[in-house]
């Protein structure tokens, strides 16, 4: 018996009828099951993907030649204003936090829903009003001044639009704090008896240390975001020097936050990652602890780095040293999980389905993303790409190489117990090539761009800038493209594709461990952890039975004296250490 | 692996099917809640330490704090005001004890003195508000203090929404008892917390 039967053996998933069904109305409802509220997370970051990716399109065909002959460049500043965050809040924090969380976390740790059902439920249609809302700008003149939104620049064009925007964002970041509450109280709180911190997926550990974040920095930019909407509004001097204010005070209130997000906005990824690799590369995961850990480490230095992206703001020389320096160290812990996830996938029977092309991706570009992260911290180098193409090359390896190819992974790998459905691994694979190469493509001269000193942000350029433009320009076009394959493969395969089974890849972690897709209630029975959660590979071998051993309260799960666990202690499985023959191999 | 000890079959619990389990489903769940609330608050608490670290900064920053020419705040009134705010955290535990003990009419005692209390404070206020010698855009020192008490006042008038909402459902009969009072509990949470938030605000308004 394989570890994967043994698990399956010990948690029956159905109940012999078929699963309540969910029907297609339910989605459209304010529904407390995380599963649907899951899905449409998932389904409005999409389509906000898709406007964010058409503005793209449109920058990059303005870009296409030096003059702006497109749109007019007032127009080009709402449009990368727009595009970028769309991206951020509308895209990659609702789907990427809001959908996987959503739909992971109680699978994973065994629980029925989340702890707080409703609050979850208003967290989620707290988003399509807010986007709605940013969309609606476009009738009175979108804001200007990127989605920095940096005064005095925010205070001078287009103010109506402004206005919107910082409402839109006000609200978004409410329903991302409401959000963050629900998924770090149920991690800490509703795990199945027996499932200690150290046998959590590795994914409730990557948003244990999102959620942190997100509680500590988003109020932070509520604060600015008030103080700014006082400025514009009311007339007030918060970050005007002419009244005693500065608007330096905006910058590091406003990267206080925004620096944490991008851990936000990567950091679950991480967490996919983590279990698409060892789910395909049938091995356990190396280095558990390591890469657990360093998810914490990398939430609390995080949230003391912010002002690297301040060091041409008048930063003074001792601090801009404190905060290169706080910032190189955060590639430490990053690095041990890439580490990890390479020494996961030596040696290992890889299968190169979809999931794991993208998992393999995220990998590959996002160490691009991380070392020209490494080369923006150090202070000389980044005066001198400071608001270039350089950081733009840098963003969108971090945020498209990671966050995007860790959605896509996320999808792939989860598609089948989310919809029941199985995905097309042709049409799976033709998207990952197209996505690879339309990307690197995209971003890959942006760093030449940069390097010779084209300035981000202006609809024009020095016409010497042009092929490598149009190298841009045509690799967007392709990534445009790509995501064609995506969304008929995604659509059609949710209506006729191959039913999925339960367990389609064999994996351990307990969302595996009920029909597809879950019935509305998760879990029959409480679930029961027969191996651990990256127990690959092991053939028949066996491990403990990771129940408490009396101490807990229900004689059924503690393996107490009156266990059934207990009633014939099997040598290779025995909850009690004595009856154990064998040493467990997987265990630290 | 024969004969493993492991049965599905015999771990099932009938715990789904108890009547309790199906009704306590779309509910939120009631032993987390206080602890929900609890993250919520320091969720909260963030943006005033965020507002205070920028009114410290343009603080340190100014080259006289006030800025010439402000006319000084009075104490008077504003001290009354935090004693009446602080010694209501003091009233609204009462009610907590009083609930406990399964006392209702205890509990609409103290939440209605608590409620009372809270009023004050705001009328003072507001009071204050209107004879300052500056207003909102008079200088960044009138602006901060103005978003600041101002942002904390809302804060005051939810907690006393949030009183007020424990009053009228205590008036059904057992809604709250010494089992079931989240309602009492979280209400008190959030005003000691909107009174921690004020002790905070006033050391750094008015005396330092
Ligand atoms: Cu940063």
């Amino acid at each position: 018996m394989t570890q994967a039967q043994l698990q399956e053996a010990a948690n029956l998933p159905s109940h012999g009828t078929e699963p309540p069904q969910r029907k297609w109305r339910d989605y459209f409802t304010f529904n407390t099951d995380h599963k649907v509220i899951a899905i449409q997370y998932l389904v409005t970051g999409f389509i906000f993907y898709l406007i964010g990716g058409a503005l793209a399109t449109v920058i990059r065909t303005e870009l296409a030649t030096p003059e702006p002959d497109l749109v007019d460049p007032e127009f080009y500043n709402s449009l990368f204003t727009l595009h970028g965050t769309i991206m951020i809040f509308l895209w990659i924090i609702p789907a990427g936090v809001g959908g996987f969380a959503n739909f992971l976390l109680p699978l994973m740790i065994g629980a029925r829903d989340m702890a707080f059902p409703r609050l979850n439920a208003v967290a989620f249609w707290i988003v399509p009003p807010a986007g709605l809302l940013l969309m609606a700008s476009f009738l009175v003149g979108p804001p200007q001044a990127g989605w920095t939104s940096y005064p005095p620049l925010s205070l001078i064009a287009s103010q109506a639009g402004e206005a919107i925007w910082i409402l839109s964002l006000l609200l978004l970041g409410t329903s991302s704090i409401l959000g963050a509450i629900n998924f770090f109280v149920t991690i800490l709180k509703m795990r199945v008896p027996g499932m200690g911190f150290n046998q959590m997926p590795l994914f409730c550990w990557a948003m244990l240390a999102t959620t942190g974040l997100v509680i500590i920095a988003t109020p932070v930019l509520a604060g600015a975001l008030i103080l700014l909407a006082f400025d514009l509004i009311a007339g007030t001097a918060f970050f005007n020097p002419t009244g005693g204010g500065d608007p330096v005070v905006y910058q590091h209130m406003f990267w206080f936050y925004s620096h944490p997000a991008v851990y936000i906005m990567v950091m679950p990824f991480f967490g996919v990652i983590s279990e698409v690799i060892p789910v395909h590369s049938r091995k356990p995961i190396f280095g558990y602890r390591a890469i657990a850990y360093s998810s914490l480490a990398i939430s609390f230095l995080g949230l003391i780095v912010w002002a690297h992206h301040m060091f041409t703001s008048g930063t003074p020389a001792w601090l801009r040293m404190f905060f290169m320096i706080t910032t190189m160290v955060i590639a430490v812990p990053t690095g041990i999980k890439v580490f990890s996830w390479l020494a996961t996938m030596w040696g290992g029977k890889i299968r190169l389905n979809s999931a794991m092309l993208f998992a393999m991706g995220f990998i590959s570009t996002f160490v691009v993303g991380g070392l020209t992260g490494v080369m923006v911290a150090a202070v000389p180098f980044d005066i001198h790409v400071h608001d270039t193409y350089f950081v733009v090359a840098h963003l969108h390896y971090v945020l498209f190489g990671g966050s995007v190819f860790g959605i896509y992974s996320g999808l792939y790998h989860w598609f089948p117990k989310m919809t029941g459905r199985m995905l097309n691994e042709t049409w799976g694979r033709i998207h990952f090539a197209l996505t690879y190469i339309g990307f690197n493509l995209t971003f890959m001269p942006m760093h030449e761009l940069g390097l010779l000193g084209m300035p981000r942000r202006v609809a024009m350029y020095d016409p010497s800038f042009t092929s490598l433009n149009r190298l841009c320009t045509l690799g967007s076009y392709v990534l445009a493209v790509s995501t064609i394959p995506f969304l008929v493969n995604a659509v059609w395969s949710w209506m006729y594709g191959p039913k999925a089974s339960d367990n389609p890849w064999q994996a351990l972690t307990l969302e595996w461990m009920t029909t597809s897709p879950p019935a509305i209630e998760n879990f029959e029975v409480l679930p029961v952890l027969a191996t651990g959660p990256y127990d690959y590979g092991y053939g028949d071998r066996s491990s403990e039975v990771n129940v408490p051993f009396s101490e807990a309260k229900d004689p059924v799960l503690s393996a107490g004296p009156s266990s059934v666990l207990r009633a014939e202690p099997d040598p290779a499985v025995a909850a009690h250490p004595d009856d154990r023959v064998g040493e467990s191999q997987n265990r630290e | 692996m024969q004969g493993s000890t492991i049965d599905s079959a015999k771990t099932v619990l009938n715990y789904h099917h108890t009547a309790e389990a199906t009704a306590a489903h779309h509910e939120e769940h009631p032993d987390l809640r206080i602890f929900g609330l609890i993250v919520f608050l320091f969720a909260e608490g963030m943006i005033f330490m965020g507002l205070f670290i920028a009114y410290l900064t343009f603080r340190l920053m100014a080259p006289s704090w006030p800025p010439e020419g402000t006319e000084r705040l009075e104490l008077l009134l504003p001290g009354i005001n935090t004693a009446i705010l602080i010694s209501s955290s003091f009233v609204i535990h009462q009610a907590d004890s009083a609930i406990k003990k399964n006392n209702v009419s205890g509990l609409r005692l103290w939440f209605a003195a608590t409620t009372v209390m809270g009023a004050i404070f705001l009328a003072g206020q507001l009071y204050e508000y209107f004879h300052l010698g500056f207003g909102l855009k008079t200088n960044i020192f009138a602006s901060t203090f103005f978003v600041l008490t101002g942002f904390h006042g809302l804060h005051v008038t939810f907690g006393l929404l949030l009183m007020m909402a424990v009053l009228w459902r205590s008036l059904k009969k057992d809604h709250y008892n010494s089992e079931h009072h989240f309602g009492v509990e979280a209400a008190e949470i959030y005003w000691h917390f909107v009174d921690v938030v004020w002790i905070v605000l006033f050391l750094l308004l008015y005396i330092l």
